[in-house]
């Protein structure tokens, strides 16, 4: 780390097109056809800035990402497809360019994330409800109120307002 | 010898802590009232303690005393007032200040407003708040004493990172730190609860406000970051899922499942267990922002600088904390007297659904920030977790959610038919399918931004939905006057909130049809970009206190007309010689016209224009939500005293 | 994650109740064994980053194992020395070469330039590629602190160094004699990391 970060530090002042703000980009480099350009706009969301960390390189103006940018564009216009362009990139960058992790044995618990917790959560209220229904007395229709409930009721009731008509 | 005072005020407070931290706790334990009663004036002092501190410090930026090494590397006597004040906080050092200073502020707000707790609770509260100080201001003390002095004096200062001489970002941690420290005072219900082993509608009823405070200033917090990324970082973006962002959204994502799982503990004594455990989890995620921004071990944009002593030191602190409270909480929760049933289809029910998809999301973002950490140290591959990963994983979680809202807020305790809230949605349902079809007409084929302006639409008619039945302004419409005067404020909270929401989520699918244009541009000539024709007028040298900009003046018009005059610059400070963009950004609440000014050449000079339909709707619907949290937090109910626990509620 | 159970005057639990109960005691436990691990895990991370295990900004090279990229790049204009294309690598090299990308603009490369220097004078290969220079500022560089390329091919707009996965400079690649990429190092060399990592990569692939 230390090794690294000094270098960028020795670097930072060396180029000014480093900054990662400040920038705004070159009319030159972007594409005539507006449909072409959408396209390279969006793959160049997809890969990441390598120098400036979490941002992609259509949003960074550091050197590297305005050579990648200008790279994507040049593919296009030579008629590559968008995953063909990925892969180009892919190839000499590895997964840490791709900005959407590709689904491999290392990222499968990562993709699997929003299925796994809403199987989990899902499961344990599943389980809490059947729980219920295993005691009879608690079932929701025959409940009498108890004690607490008859008291809490009369509280909420002189509160008021809250309860709509139904 | 103000900065001197200042250390010694920290060391105080770190005292006076300490034995707020014992001597009420065992009072509570042995039932000795004297030891108890010592809790408030021990967290007055504390708080006076840190506040001093916090003058003293902040007396040294605005004098610009340059034997202060935090004053020296972060701050400079040309700087205006405001952003010297600021500057107090805009470091490591003093931002850990301003932490233990509102930590110390809302003990003593629990102190002050919680006269009517029963005392071995609030003892209890106050003692744990007391731990998490003591623990902070050693950690002050320890490793970033912020008063530390250099001799001889510097000549002056070095000069504030220019990035933080900004409205924006100079207001944003103190409103963010006021949301973290919020969740410990829910942390400390928590655990205090744990302790006597006893939750109840009077504890949801004490837990909710500062839970709403709390998520109110995160809300503002995270907003006034994002709006800042947007005018400051000028490329037009607003969220970037950068891990710092997703640190300050994971405890809100815990404290807004929290908001609304202790209604139903105040509500129908039920989800107590999984409550407490929120309360604990949004403060557990708050400590693990500090850590994560604070420690190094992940780069980010806003990550301050690293040093891995200070890391160790947080992770003590975060495994004391959460370890303590999640051990607690496994020996304590079964003692909580269960109580309360009720049938999947009713509020609670859906309340219930809230939590499976809010913690859901809050699993995806958690992993997405940690994943690349974890990925590289145990299997030693190196990836990127970015926007396009968090959008794929997120939607087919909040899709559900959105569609969920307005019915389950329709829908009535205990048990419910689904069918009659479906009959009072149909307008809303009817508003989302006009939306969606205006959408796709005026805008053509973008079904993304399109389905965004129906679930707003859903969710604005929802929440109107949802009043116009408390109201009963169809059925009778002459006494909705006085209906919604007996209307509780937390119902007009709960709407407004969700229909902020909705305004955010209008905003955000108006950026989804954003254009904008690329163009080098001499003085005189123009570009076309969304309908306006854009001119540069010209590019000129000014000046400012501390640093010196080129200004480019571009009119915009349309059919003839001026519509705006944008002046944005690229500024230039000489201490630390950075530059800075700053865009221009012209709005009439439907759209922003935001132009950035970018390198010269040849006369000619490189505009980014940009035209961001509803774009300040994404920060409106923030603070409209925001509001909403604060309307709840006015409620009668929430001021007037909880009712003392039932006898009725057995502690096992 | 909900609180179910009996009413205060409910009947004793039957057996299988009793049971998930136990299990959902053991649930309690989840929190604290998450955290647990959490903790952990940041603690290796702190461990990591203070022994250079785990490093936030390295990037690996995608490169490793595979043959060199096609590239030919011109001579670097009046330094009298040819130029570099994937050739000059693959076509049966004597010894492991290293091959360094480098501009005199940068602060780092200056830094290791003498270890460079070493390295030629014991007899490894070593090639550069000048990256977005000036040829004068180069040359001028060379003259000052000494040649040690062999070969050296200027790549101004940087294209190149695309095809090689380089993020900044300086950074050497070990190419051994087949012509496959071996090693890459970003950052400047230093002594230690000849001796622990460059030389005994040098000796294997001789």
């Amino acid at each position: 780390m230390p090794r690294r970060a000094a270098l960028f530090l020795l670097l930072a002042p060396l180029l000014p097109a480093a900054a990662a703000r400040g920038a705004v980009g070159d009319p030159a480099e972007r594409l005539a056809d507006p449909a072409l350009e959408a396209r390279a706009r969006a793959i160049g969301r997809e890969l990441r800035c390598l120098v400036c960390q979490n941002q992609s390189i259509e949003d960074s103006n550091a050197d590297l990402a305005r050579d990648l940018r200008r790279l994507v564009r040049e593919r296009i216009a030579a008629g590559a497809s968008d995953a063909e362009v990925v892969r180009f990139v892919h190839a000499r960058y590895g997964d840490f360019v791709l900005l959407r992790p590709p689904l491999t044995a290392a990222t499968a618990l990562l993709w699997a994330m929003p299925a796994l917790a809403l199987a989990g959560g899902g499961a344990a209220i599943l389980l809490a409800l059947r729980r219920r229904r295993a005691a009879p007395d608690a079932a929701v229709e025959t409940a009498p109120l108890s004690e607490a409930e008859r008291a809490r009721l009369a509280a909420l009731e002189a509160e008021g307002g809250e309860r709509r008509p139904s | 010898m103000i900065p001197e005072l200042g250390h010694f005020a920290l060391a105080l407070a770190c005292a006076v802590a300490l034995a707020q931290g014992v001597l009420p706790l065992v009072g509570a334990a042995r039932g000795d009232a004297r030891l108890i009663a010592l809790a408030p004036p021990l967290a007055a002092a504390q708080a006076l303690a840190a506040f001093a501190a916090f003058v003293a410090l902040a007396w040294s930026f605005a004098v610009n005393d340059t034997t202060v090494l935090g004053v020296v590397q972060n701050s400079h006597s040309a700087k205006p007032l405001l952003y010297k004040l600021t500057g107090t906080w805009g470091n490591h050092e003093g931002s850990m200040v301003l932490w233990v200073l509102i930590l110390a502020l809302c003990g003593g707000a629990v102190a002050g407003f919680g006269r009517r707790l029963p005392g071995a609770l609030q003892a209890r509260v106050l003692a744990v708040l007391a731990w998490i100080a003591v623990g902070f201001l050693l950690f002050i003390l320890a490793t970033s004493n912020p008063f530390r002095r250099v001799w001889p004096p510097a000549p002056d200062g070095q000069g504030l990172n220019p990035v933080l001489q900004d409205p924006g970002l100079a207001f944003h941690p103190p409103l963010l730190y006021l949301g973290y420290v919020g969740f410990a005072v829910t942390f400390a219900f928590a655990v205090a609860a744990l302790l006597e082993g006893r939750v109840d509608a009077a504890w949801g009823r004490w837990v909710r406000p500062w839970a709403l405070a709390a998520w109110a200033f995160l809300t503002l917090g995270i907003a006034l970051g994002s709006w800042w990324a947007y005018y400051e970082l000028g490329w037009g973006g607003f969220w970037f899922w950068d891990p710092v962002e997703n640190a300050s959204l994971l405890p809100w994502l815990a404290g807004t499942a929290l908001l609304h799982s202790a209604i139903v503990v105040e509500k129908r004594e039920a989800l107590k267990v999984w409550t407490v455990l929120l309360a604990l989890l949004a403060f557990a995620l708050s400590l693990l922002g500090t850590f994560l921004v604070r420690s190094g071990v992940l780069n980010s944009v806003h990550a301050f600088a690293s040093d891995p002593a200070r890391g160790v030191f947080i992770l003590v602190l975060l495994a004391l904390y959460v370890g303590g409270g999640f051990a607690l909480f496994a020996a304590r929760a079964p003692a909580l007297a269960p109580a309360g049933v009720f049938a999947p289809l009713s509020r609670e029910g859906a309340l219930v659904l809230n939590n499976l998809f809010l913690c859901s999301i809050g699993a995806v973002v958690l992993s997405g920030t940690l994943y690349p950490l974890f990925a590289d140290l145990v299997l030693g591959v190196k990836i990127s977790v970015g926007p396009p990963f968090f959008h794929t994983a997120i939607l087919p979680l909040a899709a559900p959610l959105l569609l969920a809202m307005p019915i389950g807020t329709l829908l009535p305790w205990k048990r419910a038919r689904l069918w009659p809230v479906l009959q009072r949605l149909w307008w809303a349902a009817l508003a989302a399918a006009g939306a969606l079809l205006l959408a796709l007409a005026l805008a053509g084929a973008r079904v993304w931004p399109a389905l965004g302006f129906a679930a707003a639409a859903w969710l604005i008619g929802g929440a109107a939905a949802d009043l116009a039945d408390r109201l009963a302004l169809f059925r009778r419409p002459a006494a909705a006057w006085a209906r919604a005067r007996g209307l509780p404020r937390a119902a007009w909270g709960a709407a407004l909130a969700h229909a902020g929401l909705g305004l955010t989520l209008a905003g955000i699918a108006g950026m989804g049809l954003a254009t904008e244009a690329l163009v080098a541009l001499r003085p005189g000539e123009s570009a076309r970009l969304a309908g306006y024709t854009w001119r540069l007028e010209a590019v000129r040298d000014v000046a400012g206190p501390n640093w010196s900009a080129r200004r480019a003046t571009v009119t915009v018009g349309r059919d003839g007309a001026v519509v705006a005059v944008l002046e944005p610059e690229r500024r230039f400070f000489p201490l630390g010689r950075q530059t800075t963009t700053e865009a221009a950004i012209a709005t009439d609440l439907l759209r922003d016209l935001y132009a950035v000014l970018g390198e010269e050449r040849d006369g000619a000079a490189i505009l980014r224009l940009h035209h961001n339909p509803l774009a300040p709707w994404i920060w409106l619907g923030a603070a409209v939500m925001a509001l909403g949290g604060g309307l709840s937090l006015s409620d009668r109910r929430v001021r007037v005293a909880a009712p003392a626990p039932r006898g009725a509620t057995v502690p096992a | 994650m909900n609180d179910t159970g009996s009413l205060p005057h409910a009947p004793p639990r039957d057996a299988a109740a009793a049971r998930t109960a136990r299990s959902r005691r053991w649930l309690l436990y989840a929190p604290l064994a998450a955290a647990g691990g959490a903790v952990l895990g940041f603690w290796a991370l702190l461990r990591g980053l203070g022994t250079g295990r785990y490093d936030p900004r390295g990037v690996p090279s995608a490169l490793i194992g595979q043959p060199v990229p096609d590239f030919a790049l011109p001579p670097l204009e009046g330094a009298g020395l040819p130029g570099l294309s994937a050739a000059d690598l693959r076509g049966g090299l004597e010894r492991p070469a290293l091959v360094n990308f480098w501009a005199s603009w940068c602060v780092p490369c200056l830094v290791e330039h003498p270890l460079l220097m070493r390295l030629a004078r014991e007899g490894t290969p070593v090639f550069g590629i000048n990256y977005k220079d000036r040829p004068e500022d180069a040359r001028a560089f060379l003259g000052r602190h000494g040649n040690p390329f062999a070969r050296l091919g200027a790549d101004q707009p940087g294209r190149v160094a695309i095809d090689w996965g380089v993020y900044g400079v300086p950074e050497t690649y070990l190419v051994d004699r087949g012509g496959v990429i071996r090693w890459r190092w970003a950052g400047p060399l230093t002594p230690p990391l000849l001796e622990s990592e460059l030389r005994p990569l040098l000796r294997r692939h001789a």
